[in-house]
């Protein structure tokens, strides 16, 4: 049960929340990894690693510190967790060309971080392929104590998933201020993942992309904001 | 940036009738005010008009206006020159006869393509007008010439052969001129250029579109060295920068080279009133519900009157309200930007047609459109600024011998004393002093892009070209090296985009354009005009589902028009608004579209609506504090105005006009500082902002604050009248200047408003895409990822030249940087503290606007907190 302060929550209180799926204990953190203390395992989906010289190649030159700044992130969060085993959830990479466009020294970046623990890469539907360039290993998918790590999350009613691929998103409109923010979004039996590179956008989860997975049977939502995870009531939720 | 230096006024000419007796000599009067040598309208004589002309002007019973044929002589001179007249002088007819006479003239060689003349407007309904009007004389003069448009409208095969086969004259605006320029056959397109007619210049000049249009123009004096720039002008308080921006200019270290002056008589002395409603005038808000009565009885005496207001918002809500109480049911139509074009030109069509009794509109129709016989404007709330007020009430009565007759309704108390000092300015003939500033960087980039297109070019020619444009004088050589770097690999730190570069150098020192596909992505992000997002307001309606509950329709539909994404986040599914003068009802949001179905509820509700998008002018803003200042300017003011301001005199204080009030007074469990500086929302907003962050810094515990165009009032948790006498709080050091430094710096990191400058300039300068072939990006994707792309660039690239186009424009634009440095050096000294036990009169407008704003200040972090808290408190509760 959630212990309430008498007076006001600090920011500390929201840097990560409590997440059960399908009866196992995880820990959602606010850089939008997922964190499983069992297992010693930070997972986090759709980097999209060189997003920003994928679109240079068509002309429009976006700042080139896109992947930098995601790697940066990715080892703060496994810094905090002191992760053992790292997975990546798919769509790793923005394009199956990005691996060889990857700099010098964010590939020396990843190497560091990827130093001393398992790495795990599940393929996603941007990156069906990955550069033994970027080492770890490469799977379709993988069960985990009987949770499945997948890419896109299957339809239907499906139990013991964590997934990625849809970009969750959720808005909410308060004193007068519309947010709208990345998000984790699951039912206690699955899990759908917040896009953790730097120029990913996000799909709100009121969208019909989300029936298939979630039907009517209500959802709940933890809301990345700038200095904390915040869970949010579904009904409070607002399309685009 | 500096301040346009002489007093207002000085260079306006007299307010007389021109029209009785152009053929006279002019008066000692005249010869006093236009001493400048560079006038000429004492020379002109009758020999300027060919024969088919003079006749032409015979059989109208018109004789030509003195500013006409200076107008002639200066073309016949080869000097660029600035026409300065008020609306109904005949203007355009003035801009054109040099063309006219010059095209009417057969012997002329053909070098190019034979395009004559290219006249710049920056409308597109008034580019249609005034083509429209031109057609009157040339073809009772029986003039072999060609004109034709060429807007957004022009389908895509005519433009395409206006660029092989195009007329003698051309009538366009700024965005075409670029898409011309970009091709190769621009050189032969524009070889015979004869003459650049730019039309309402001082609505271009010192924008975005101004500083683009002066690139091209600066390219067509390139391709046709004998061009001429005419520009035509309302009047404006200081023409230099105008004049400048017609010529070509050599060096910042020689004389600004300036335009030929022309300045045209001025009309009648307008007559304008202020509604007075003896006991209405309500304390705040920006309706003026309250006075739509006698709106509608002005309506009811004139023959066709233009209802000018200042938001689109505003005029939905005007019509609407007017319709209520429409009994004999006048014919009164609707016209604002966000509009369906079809219902649009409907509108104008039905008031040229004399079938329209009156008509709301917003800016869309401030430009000198000539629609019909307007015989009275009422200005609904505070004009904002007297020159806009000028040019709006010019709209009435065309004939420069009657007087334009104005009525202003101010919507609260703040707004009689600014419509007050408005009608002194008009009265006056005094315009608002505008602020020179440097062309931005964005748009060079841009513009640079369009140039390797046309051709490729060599750095050195091309920044002398950019130079001798006067918004790019004072360019350095580095600045325009760094746009280059920009352009080509995106001129970041980090050098990873080589191998992508955009343009590349040739081996004769050129740079080209690396692959055409980037020729027909810059054509497809052409143009300056980045608005908000828009979005597309679609009649969807609802449909029952079998088992009887509704179902939303979400495809198809009728567009009803377009409104800013900004006006549609703040809809929520079920919010019924107005608009397309029909209460709608918003079901949701569909990529692009707003799917809406007609509402039941009879009583809209009208959004959150924020004043007006122009800020008071400064120099409206001093008179209103004069007005305040002097009790003898008191007495022309309505009754309950008096006693209110009576009222705050006895109370708390009526501030002197050289020093700014600030008053505390505890409300509820609320503390309150509330000052007024008048100087306008914007600066008000951003003052609030950094206030705030300071009181918070001093554990004063703010809360929010509001800010109106007036003044701005902060709430905390703390007395600070306490912290005032403990020595915690002085005032003084609360409003240094210095809160422009760092606090600025690190409010504008996280600052919304910041984020969205950076967006216009990304666009703009082609770092985003507006579209791209095949692949239709909608605004709202944009506003995600520019967001993103702007927190990375600040962290990795923070001197990026992207990072200081967007910081010049916020401290011009949005967040009004410049006018609150002013306001700050100015009150040094002068803050006069009044300690309350209760709200001030003078206070409660601005009090009054708290509940309709969403609360500024309160962090959107806070605001998650809540929620999140709130949620959890349920859950424990339920358990």
């Amino acid at each position: 049960m959630l212990k309430l302060k008498p007076e006001r929550l600090g920011a500390d209180d929201f840097k990560d929340q409590p997440i059960s799926i399908a009866g196992k204990a995880f820990i959602a953190d606010m850089s939008g990894a997922l964190y499983w203390p069992s297992e010693r395992a930070l997972i986090v989906a759709d980097l999209h690693l060189e997003k920003g010289s994928s679109y240079a190649r068509n002309g429009q030159m976006l700042p080139p510190y896109d992947t930098h700044e995601t790697l940066e992130k990715l080892a703060a969060a496994i810094d905090r967790y002191d992760a053992e085993t790292v997975i990546a959830l798919g769509d790793s990479l923005h394009d199956v060309a990005a691996a060889d466009r990857i700099g010098d020294e964010a590939l020396a970046k990843l190497r560091i971080i990827q130093a001393d623990r398992d790495w795990i890469w599940i393929t996603g539907n941007h990156d069906p392929l990955i550069s033994s360039r970027l080492g770890g290993l490469v799977r379709a998918e993988i069960d985990v104590d009987g949770i499945s790590l997948r890419h896109e999350p299957r339809s239907g009613r499906v139990t013991h998933e964590i997934g990625g691929h849809l970009h969750p998103a959720a808005r909410i409109y308060l004193n007068g201020y519309s947010i709208r923010r990345p998000c984790f979004v699951g039912n206690g039996r699955r899990l759908v993942l917040p896009a953790f590179g730097s120029y990913t956008g996000g799909l709100n989860v009121l969208d019909d992309a989300f029936v298939p997975l979630f039907g009517n049977d209500g959802m709940s939502v933890w809301l990345l904001g700038q200095e904390g995870l915040y869970p949010v009531a579904a009904r409070i939720l607002k399309e685009d | 940036m500096s301040m346009l230096v002489p007093p207002p006024g000085r260079e306006t000419s007299s307010r007389r009738s021109a029209a009785a007796a152009p053929r006279k000599r002019t008066t000692a009067r005249q010869r006093a005010k236009l001493n400048d040598p560079l006038h000429h309208l004492e020379t002109p004589t009758e020999a300027a008009l060919p024969k088919p002309f003079a006749d032409w002007f015979q059989n109208r019973g018109w004789n030509p206006r003195p500013h006409q044929l200076a107008l002639i002589e200066a073309s016949r001179n080869r000097q660029p020159t600035l026409l300065i007249a008020p609306t109904g002088a005949g203007k355009t007819l003035a801009g054109f006869l040099p063309s006219l006479i010059g095209l009417a003239d057969q012997r002329r060689e053909r070098k190019g393509a034979g395009l004559h003349t290219l006249y710049v407007s920056p409308l597109k309904a008034l580019a249609v007008d005034v083509a429209r009007n031109l057609m009157t004389p040339i073809e009772e003069m029986g003039l072999k010439i060609r004109t034709e448009t060429r807007t957004g409208d022009t389908s895509a095969a005519r433009r395409q052969r206006q660029r092989v086969d195009p007329p003698q004259i051309l009538l366009t605006t700024p965005e075409q001129i670029a898409l011309l320029l970009s091709h190769p056959d621009a050189c032969h397109l524009f070889a015979d250029l004869d003459t650049i007619i730019i039309d309402e210049l001082h609505a271009l000049a010192g924008t975005k579109r101004g500083d683009l249009l002066a690139l091209d123009v600066a390219r067509l004096r390139s391709l046709a060295p004998e061009a001429i720039a005419i520009g035509l002008s309302a009047t404006v308080a200081k023409p230099s920068e105008l004049r400048a921006y017609l010529m070509p200019q050599s060096s910042p270290e020689s004389a600004i080279e300036l335009a030929h002056l022309v300045v045209a008589d001025g009309g009648a002395e307008p007559n304008i009133e202020i509604l007075e409603i003896e006991d209405g005038v309500p304390w705040s808000g920006h309706s003026a519900r309250y006075a739509i009565g006698r709106v509608y009885e002005a309506i009811g005496r004139h023959k066709l009157t233009l209802v000018f207001v200042n938001t689109r918002m505003q005029a939905e809500m005007i019509f609407q309200e007017l319709w209520r109480i429409n009994e004999l049911q006048y014919p009164i139509a609707l016209h604002h930007g966000s509009l369906d074009a079809r219902q649009r030109r409907k509108v104008e069509a039905a008031m040229a047609a004399g079938g329209i009794k009156a008509v709301v509109a917003t800016s869309t129709l401030d430009l000198g459109i000539d629609w019909g016989d307007i015989d009275l404007v009422i200005n609904i709330g505070a004009p904002k600024g007297s020159s806009r007020l000028l040019q709006r009430i010019g709209r009435a009565n065309h004939r420069l011998d009657e007087p334009s007759v104005a009525l202003l309704v101010p919507a609260n108390r703040f707004e009689v004393l600014e419509c007050r000092a408005a009608l002194d300015a008009a009265r006056a003939g005094v315009q608002d002093l505008s602020h020179a500033r440097g062309g931005t960087l964005d748009v060079l980039a841009q513009h640079v892009l369009g140039m390797a297109c046309q051709r490729p070019f060599k750095p050195d020619s091309l920044f002398a070209e950019v130079r001798s444009a006067a918004p790019y004088m004072e360019l350095t050589r580095a600045t325009f090296d760094r746009v280059v770097d920009f352009v080509t690999n995106g001129g970041y730190a980090l050098k990873t985009y080589e191998r992508f570069a955009k343009l590349v150098a040739t081996d004769d020192d050129h740079v080209r354009l690396a692959h055409p596909k980037f020729a027909q992505q810059y054509r497809l992000n052409v143009g300056t005009i980045v608005d908000a997002p828009m979005i597309k307001v679609r009649l969807g309606g609802r449909r029952t589902r079998p088992d009887g509950s509704a179902r939303k329709v979400m495809a198809g539909g009728r567009v009803l028009g377009e409104v800013d994404e900004y006006f549609i986040e703040q809809l929520r599914p079920g919010d019924a608004f107005v608009f397309a003068g029909e209460v709608l009802r918003f079901e949701g949001l569909r990529e692009t579209d707003a799917f809406v179905s007609r509402a039941a509820a009879s009583d809209p509700i009208i959004p959150s609506y924020t004043g007006g998008r122009f800020p008071l002018s400064t120099h409206l803003a001093e008179r209103v504090r004069n007005i305040l200042a002097s009790r003898c300017a008191w007495d022309v003011l309505p009754g309950p105005v008096r006693e209110w301001l009576d009222l705050q005199s006895r109370h708390s204080r009526i501030p002197l006009a050289d020093e700014v009030l600030v008053e505390t007074f505890p409300r509820g469990d609320r503390h309150y500082v509330v000052c007024y500086p008048f100087e306008g929302r914007l600066a008000h907003q951003t003052l609030g902002m950094l206030l705030t962050r300071r009181l918070d810094r001093l554990g004063a515990r703010p809360q929010g604050f509001v800010a109106t165009d007036y003044g701005l009032s902060v709430w905390c948790g703390r007395d600070l009248d306490v912290m005032i006498s403990r020595g915690a709080l002085e005032l003084g050091e609360l409003f240094e200047e210095d809160m422009l430094g760092d606090d600025l710096d690190a409010w504008l990191a996280q600052s919304s408003l910041m984020k969205r400058t950076f967006r216009l300039a990304a666009v703009i300068a082609g770092l985003i895409e507006r579209r791209h072939p095949g692949r239709e990006k909608s605004g709202r994707q944009v506003t995600m990822s520019t967001d993103l792309v702007y927190d990375v660039l600040k962290k990795h690239d923070p001197g990026h030249v992207l990072l200081e186009a967007a910081w010049a424009d916020a401290a011009t634009g949005l967040l009004d940087i410049t006018r609150l440095g002013d306001f700050l050096r100015r009150i040094k000294g002068q803050i006069r503290h009044q300690a309350l036990s209760c709200v001030s009169p003078l206070s409660v407008p601005i009090l009054l606007e708290m509940g309709k704003e969403p609360v500024a200040g309160l962090g959107r972090e806070d605001a998650l907190r809540e929620a999140a808290e709130a949620m959890m408190r349920d859950a424990t509760r339920g358990t």
